[in-house]
């Protein structure tokens, strides 16, 4: 069991199972997140770890098992309740889900206008000051068509951290981005983490940006957890899986081949007399 | 060969329970698309902005149509009358086909076409790129904030570009009639203010515009909202809005005339 | 595109919009001349309505001075019961004609009334005695033929 600093913890997960369409996509998921830490949630493409966010999110409701954010069961609330939950809650999508057709300044100023009554002046210093936050304060006219991956990302984090909320969600936020950029958001998830007090899951798989700054490494496979740990732990463990996936070997658990029949019968299969 | 039979029948099943299931399904969409309307007209800006995007930008094409229609009849009409000498009768022929069907039908399937189908785009383009689900986790309901003004524009803009078309057509049948053929220009306006009758024809041609602009604001947000997240997804919805709508625009109308126009 | 300019453009757009219904209502339309003010029943049976229908005008000396409310079948005697609605403004006396007209040769059929001299007028719910029915074509053309033949015969 890790050792956490443990008021309660700000999401937690119980025996989380979840089935799309007949087909298991979790099953017995349990995972804490402690307040004021980054986790990142890890593996494979289509493991779960999107949906895993969704579920926390209230966008998804749980088959089995239940998510507590802040004590609270989510697909428990009425639609009131959850839209306050969500407004404790930022969530950077991957490719920053901009809207096209609003200027990067009413983007960022979007949260505010919808759900405070804030004077026209003070959005205007506080979209400022998130702005500056990742460094896009110059931006503010921009549409989102005019901006690269990254600034568009960037411009999207601003946007999530308007209304400083306690937990932030990142998903896959480092994909497709040259490796500065990567840099720059792997700075800006830490620093906003810390400067807001709140917690943060990353839901990645990009190890080595992702272990520079994370505090807990959740290891996800076929919608089960298969490994936890600290990121010295998950960089020393030998369990296959993970070994594998951090240091990108070719072939292991995660198989090279497609399943499919046996080779020898395929190619020679046919011409057999 | 029974077998094939089978199959081709269970098929159709499936077929026809997958549409009746998907109606059921956009009639429920549209109740909670009037139930979150409040937001179109307390915040008016909504609705207004979307008023520009998809009525304001289909007036050229309305206009222009609805100007070569009612030409197109004036020319018709001429030829056909005259053979029975009354040619004088031009104005009542033009006034009533557009205002009674022509006005209400053909604008409203242009309006699928450029309205309708740019609808669809837009939505469908934002459940794809994720901005729904944004507005979603930014606790803001996207079908209040994005489909319920779509709606809206469309159902309002409707019977004015309606009206436009037919009031183009009008002129356009009186440009060819009068001015260029030579049909009397007292005849023309007399004869049809008194054929046309208000509650009869054109109050009957505003309902039906509402109606088409219901059926038509309703088809082009729910296949945008229910389109699948992908570049084919988002055009095979497009095509969708275009054909389903130009279709119950079509049924709609016979059913309407006939209720409307029974015993006239 | 600034929030004045879409309002402007908007604000024109549903502008034209009803002034095109306006237009629609009154100059291609009957909206202009269909009377609003108050209105007395007359009735007056007829023979035969020939293609009469309800909201066919009523006028006397050309001018539309009602419509035609209603139309029925008196069960007794055979005859049709037509219910006018006249303006107010209108009274006519009490032998008054009631004939059922076409305008035009083949035009739609309105109901024309011809004043006589009687001092006393008409009151409101009363049934106009002296009506002539409509001119049925088959009826005509049967005349004339039958004038025809006679005419020939005469000759002989």
């Amino acid at each position: 069991m890790p050792a956490f600093v443990s008021n309660e913890p700000l999401v937690k997960i119980s025996d989380l199972n979840f089935t799309y369409d007949l087909r298991p996509v979790l099953s017995g998921i349990n995972m804490t997140i402690p307040r004021g830490k980054v986790v990142a949630i890890m593996g494979q493409s289509g493991c779960g770890k999107t949906t895993t966010l969704r579920l926390i999110g209230g966008q998804l409701r749980p088959t089995q098992g239940e998510v507590r954010f802040g004590g609270k069961v989510i697909h428990e609330l009425d639609s009131d309740d959850l839209y306050a939950m969500r407004r404790r809650m930022g969530m950077l999508f991957q490719f920053g889900a901009l809207f096209t057709d609003m200027s990067v300044f009413d983007n960022v100023a979007f949260q505010m206008r919808e759900h405070t009554n804030l004077s026209e002046e003070m959005i205007r210093d506080l979209v400022l000051l998130k702005l500056n936050a990742v460094g896009l304060r110059g931006a503010q006219n921009m549409m989102p068509s005019e901006l690269s991956g990254g600034m568009a990302r960037r411009v999207a984090l601003a946007r999530a951290i308007t209304l400083d909320p306690l937990l932030m969600m990142y998903d896959e936020p480092f994909t497709g981005l040259d490796p500065i950029t990567m840099g720059v958001i792997g700075q800006l998830i830490r620093q906003l983490n810390d400067a807001l007090g709140g917690s943060s899951i990353i839901v990645t798989h990009d190890v080595q940006e992702s272990l520079q700054i994370v505090d807990y490494v959740y290891f996800m496979a076929d919608g089960k957890v298969v490994a936890e740990g600290t990121p010295d732990e998950i960089r020393a463990s030998d369990k296959a899986y993970v070994h594998q996936f951090v240091w990108g070997e070719f072939d292991g658990p995660v198989p090279f081949q497609y399943p499919s029949a046996p080779y020898r019968d395929q190619i020679f299969g046919a011409t057999h007399a | 060969m029974l077998e094939q039979a089978a199959t081709l029948l269970r098929g159709l099943g499936r077929r026809v329970t997958g549409r009746i299931w998907r109606l059921g399904f956009a009639s429920r969409f549209l109740l909670a698309t009037l139930l979150y309307s409040g937001t179109s007209f307390r915040r008016i800006f909504l609705t207004i902005r979307e008023i520009y995007f998809t009525g304001v930008q289909s007036l050229i094409i309305i206009l222009v149509s609805g100007l070569f229609v009612g030409m197109v009849l004036g020319l018709q009409g001429y030829d056909t009358l005259q053979r029975y000498g009354s040619s004088e009768a031009l104005g009542i022929l033009v006034a009533l086909s557009l205002v009674r069907e022509l006005g209400p039908v053909v604008s409203a399937l242009l309006f699928a076409s450029r309205a309708g189908s740019a609808i669809t785009a837009e939505i469908g383009l934002m459940k794809a790129t994720e901005q729904l689900s944004a507005m979603e986790m930014m606790a803001v309901n996207p079908i209040a904030r994005v489909v319920a003004p779509r709606f809206w524009a469309g159902v309002i803009s409707m019977p004015l570009l309606a009206a436009l078309f037919s009031a183009m057509g009008i002129f356009g049948g009186y440009l060819v009639g009068v001015v260029l053929i030579g049909v009397d220009e007292g005849s023309f306006w007399s004869q049809m203010q008194a054929s046309v009758d208000f509650r009869e024809d054109i109050v009957n041609g505003v309902i039906k515009s509402v109606v088409f602009g219901i059926l038509v604001s309703w088809i082009a947000v729910f296949e945008g909202y229910d389109s699948e997240p992908t570049a084919e997804g988002v055009s095979g919805a497009t095509t969708r809005t275009v054909v389903t709508s130009s279709l119950a625009i079509l049924a709609a109308d016979f059913i309407l005339t006939a209720f409307m126009f029974r015993g006239v | 595109m600034n929030r004045m300019t879409l309002d402007l453009w908007v604000g024109v757009f549903v502008a034209i919009g009803l002034g095109a219904l306006l237009f629609l209502g009154l100059k291609v339309g009957n909206l202009a001349t269909t009377s609003t003010g108050e209105t007395y029943v007359l009735k007056a049976n007829f023979d035969n309505i020939g293609g009469l229908k309800v909201r066919a005008p009523v006028k006397s000396a050309g001018v539309v001075v009602g419509r035609v409310g209603d139309i029925r079948l008196d069960a007794e005697r055979y005859e049709a019961v037509v219910t006018m609605n006249i303006g107010s403004q209108f009274v006519f006396p009490r032998d008054t004609f009631a004939k059922i007209r076409t305008s035009g040769l083949l035009g739609e059929q309105y109901i024309g009334l011809s004043v006589g001299g009687d001092i006393e007028m008409i009151k409101p719910g009363d049934v106009i005695k002296k009506t002539e029915s409509a001119m049925v074509l088959e009826d005509l053309v049967g005349q004339f033929l039958f004038d025809k033949a006679a005419e020939g015969k005469d000759k002989k």
